[in-house]
């Protein structure tokens, strides 16, 4: 592979996986709160449908509502991302109701409410299939776009990808530095303890629940205005159930999350270049192959032989790899918080 | 999972209640929907009705997606009973329709003719294989959740991503069509290997009969065997259980067996009694439609009949929607959610005020 190649296919992973990044670091933020919202694939999907229909709708009155200003453009690509995250904390906020305040079963109501946001997508969706329609422009920063090799891959993305930078850096620090994110962590590990401690369980569990759902919603319309433009039928498919199984490959930690969502990134690039390689293989498996790759490394790291594989290694590589691949799930992760 | 107990608790009337009081409000919620799309929700629903029940024809399909469904759920409901949400029964639906696939292949020629074997026996074969694709696939899953303790949410996804692949990787690949059919899937089987249909429709007496069996047999081992309720002890608390000696791991495989059976059966149902090949997407989301009724049944397999009629009719009718009034066929799937989403809210909302607790 050649440099320009390669740096271009760098630049694309950070790109194409800045909406599985919004969608994880979205759900482990309310995994840390405790609160398992299972709908991602759902939410991704109806975000996305609903994110670009929004987008879509307001391009067509542009003219009219902003008199030809040049913020129009920017005007309803914002819209459509404000749209995406509203249906997303609506739909985690129906996950929080039911499995806080109801105690239902957080999986049953999160697989009720992705197989319902599939369909619902499918169903409003139908009159946006296929149209082109308004996406976020490209936007090199400048001097730091110029720096040879690292500026063309960090530094001349869009919009989305940046923030998607940002969002990893803050969300590992307001876990690690900031006293809220203490709190957060306190009321998914031990809820009573954070509850004697004055902290008002159940509304943060809904509140970063609902905040969980606007990011993974945030990841559906970063999917349909800046990966894989427009709105097609079932458009996001697989996404969502990736990204929830990157927040445990992640063991819940933002960095390691991200990591691996590069890696699925890394993962769909390559089955890209397979493909070429491979003329005998049907084009049509390629693009399947990074799913099952994924859930597969995610079973091998999570799983009890991955232990006593390492268990061979001598004490220092051990512990080392030991704290990079293990992590264990916020104690109080999908239980029901009783006030006594 | 004891919403079932509640239920129990009430009388006649209290349950008539809880079933009728979402029932309406999810036709609320689904005329809302409606009306945002710009459709008129008495007619919608009539035509939903129509197209689902008007002809002996749409009988005859609405029957093809019951049988489906209930042996789909009449599995399910194992799985659940032993506590374990087997998500990936979509996976095991296609690996059985992959397995019966193949084993078809065997006797027939480049085009689909029957060369050997008799009709009859090549079909019980088909049948006994897809069983075994089913297995194999459930078993899987079983053992990373209890194994390799991964939740079975993921082995179960993972593994359906593998079976969609494989099926991809086989209809465009090895068993692609050489006369390049016009229909996406492999060479139509031999009408000799089709399961004999009622007379001009699409619906088999067999695969009626095996519904029902699947469904009885179901019935009577979770209610009357000692198998049954060792999957009730694992399922609701599977530490107990073991303490009280019940091969925990041998319970746990059998629920993931038996459940993969079924869904083995009804990918194998799907190829001798309704496509006659591998089409992709083979199991049109029955698997997680399956999960829908057994949560919407309370895991009583006496309402798994009824429920998957209901959501059967839904989804044949939803065809004629998009085909008279332009309305897409997903609106189907949109009507089941939002009903087992209110069954379920509902539910919570009267132990709540009881100031029961809930599970």
């Amino acid at each position: 592979m050649s440099e320009v190649v390669l740096i271009a296919t760098l630049a694309s992973i950070l790109a194409d996986s800045a909406p599985i990044i919004f969608a994880a670091l979205g759900e482990t933020l309310n995994e840390r709160a405790g609160v398992v919202n299972l709908s991602v694939e759902g939410t991704m999907m109806l975000s996305a449908m609903i994110g670009f229909a929004a987008a879509f709708v307001l391009d067509g009155y542009g003219p009219m509502l902003f008199m030809g200003t040049d913020l129009a453009p920017y005007i309803t690509v914002a819209a459509g991302f404000a749209a995406a995250m509203l249906a997303g904390a609506l739909i985690a906020l129906v996950v929080a109701f039911g499995s806080i305040t109801l105690r239902r079963d957080q999986v049953a109501v999160g697989f009720i409410m992705t197989l319902l946001a599939i369909d619902l997508s499918s169903f409003a969706g139908v009159n946006f299939v296929r149209k082109p329609g308004p996406s976020v422009g490209h936007l090199p920063i400048p001097a730091l776009a110029d720096i040879p090799v690292v500026g063309p891959i960090l530094f001349s993305q869009d919009a989305v990808t940046y923030l998607s930078f940002l969002l990893i850096i803050g969300m590992a620090v307001f876990f690690a530095r900031t006293q809220p994110g203490l709190r957060l962590r306190g009321i998914g590990e031990r809820p009573q303890a954070a509850f004697a401690r004055g902290t008002n369980v159940v509304l943060m569990r809904y509140l970063y629940t609902a905040l969980g759902g606007a990011l993974i919603g945030f990841g559906g319309a970063a999917f349909s205005l800046h990966v894989k433009l427009g709105w097609s039928h079932r458009h996001t498919a697989g996404f969502g159930w990736v990204a929830l199984a990157i927040v445990i490959f992640g063991g819940w930690d933002p960095l390691k999350v991200a990591l691996g969502a590069y890696f699925f990134g890394a993962l769909r690039a390559a089955a890209t270049t397979l493909q070429a390689l491979l003329p005998a293989v049907p084009v049509q498996v390629f693009p399947l192959l990074p799913f099952p790759l994924m859930i597969l490394t995610l079973v091998i790291f999570n799983s009890d032989g991955l232990v006593r594989a390492l268990s061979l290694l001598p004490l220092g590589p051990r512990r080392f790899l030991f704290g990079l691949l293990r992590s264990n799930p916020p104690a109080a992760l999908g239980t029901h918080f009783r006030q006594e | 999972m004891s919403s079932l107990a509640a239920t129990e608790r009430q009388g006649w009337v209290g349950r008539v209640l809880l079933v009728l009081g979402p029932v309406l409000l999810a036709l609320v919620i689904t005329s809302g929907i409606l009306v945002l799309a710009g459709a008129n929700p008495q007619a919608t629903l009539l035509k939903l009705l129509a197209g689902s029940f008007g002809t002996a024809v749409k009988r005859a399909d609405v029957a093809v997606v019951w049988v489906s469904l209930v042996i789909c759920t009449a599995g399910l409901l194992v799985s659940f009973t032993a506590g374990q949400w087997n998500i990936g029964m979509e996976g095991q639906i296609v690996m059985g329709a992959i397995v019966a696939t193949w084993v078809g292949r065997q006797f027939v020629d480049i085009s689909g003719v029957l060369e050997r074997g008799a009709p009859l026996l090549v079909i019980a074969a088909m049948v006994a294989g897809g069983i075994c694709g089913g297995v194999v696939w459930a078993t899987a899953a079983g053992a990373l959740k209890v194994l390799g303790k991964v939740h079975e949410i993921f082995a179960g996804l993972g593994l359906n991503f593998v079976a969609s692949a494989a099926s991809i990787y086989l209809i465009f690949g090895t068993w692609k069509q050489k006369s390049g059919g016009t229909l996406s899937g492999t060479v139509l089987l031999d009408e000799q290997l089709w399961l004999p249909t009622l007379q001009g429709l699409r619906a088999s007496p067999y695969s009626l009969g095996l519904a029902v069996v699947v469904v009885a047999a179901v019935y009577f081992a979770l209610r009357g065997t000692l198998w049954g309720l060792q999957l009730k002890a694992v399922g609701r608390n599977l530490r107990a259980a073991r303490t009280l000696g019940v091969a925990t791991h041998r319970v746990l495989f059998s629920a993931y067996a038996v459940c993969g059976a079924c869904a083995g059966l009804a990918g194998a149902v799907l190829v001798v009694g309704v496509h006659h090949r591998l089409i992709p997407g083979i199991s049109s989301g029955h698997g997680f439609m399956g999960i829908l009724i057994a949560l919407l049944s309370g895991f009583q397999a006496l309402y798994i009949a009824p429920i998957a009629l209901f959501f059967a009719a839904l989804s044949i009718g939803s065809i004629a929607l998009q085909l008279d009034l332009k309305l897409d066929s997903s609106l189907a799937g949109v009507v089941q959610g939002v009903m087992v989403l209110c069954v379920l809210l509902v539910q919570g909302v009267r132990q709540w005020r009881s100031g029961g607790s809930g599970t």
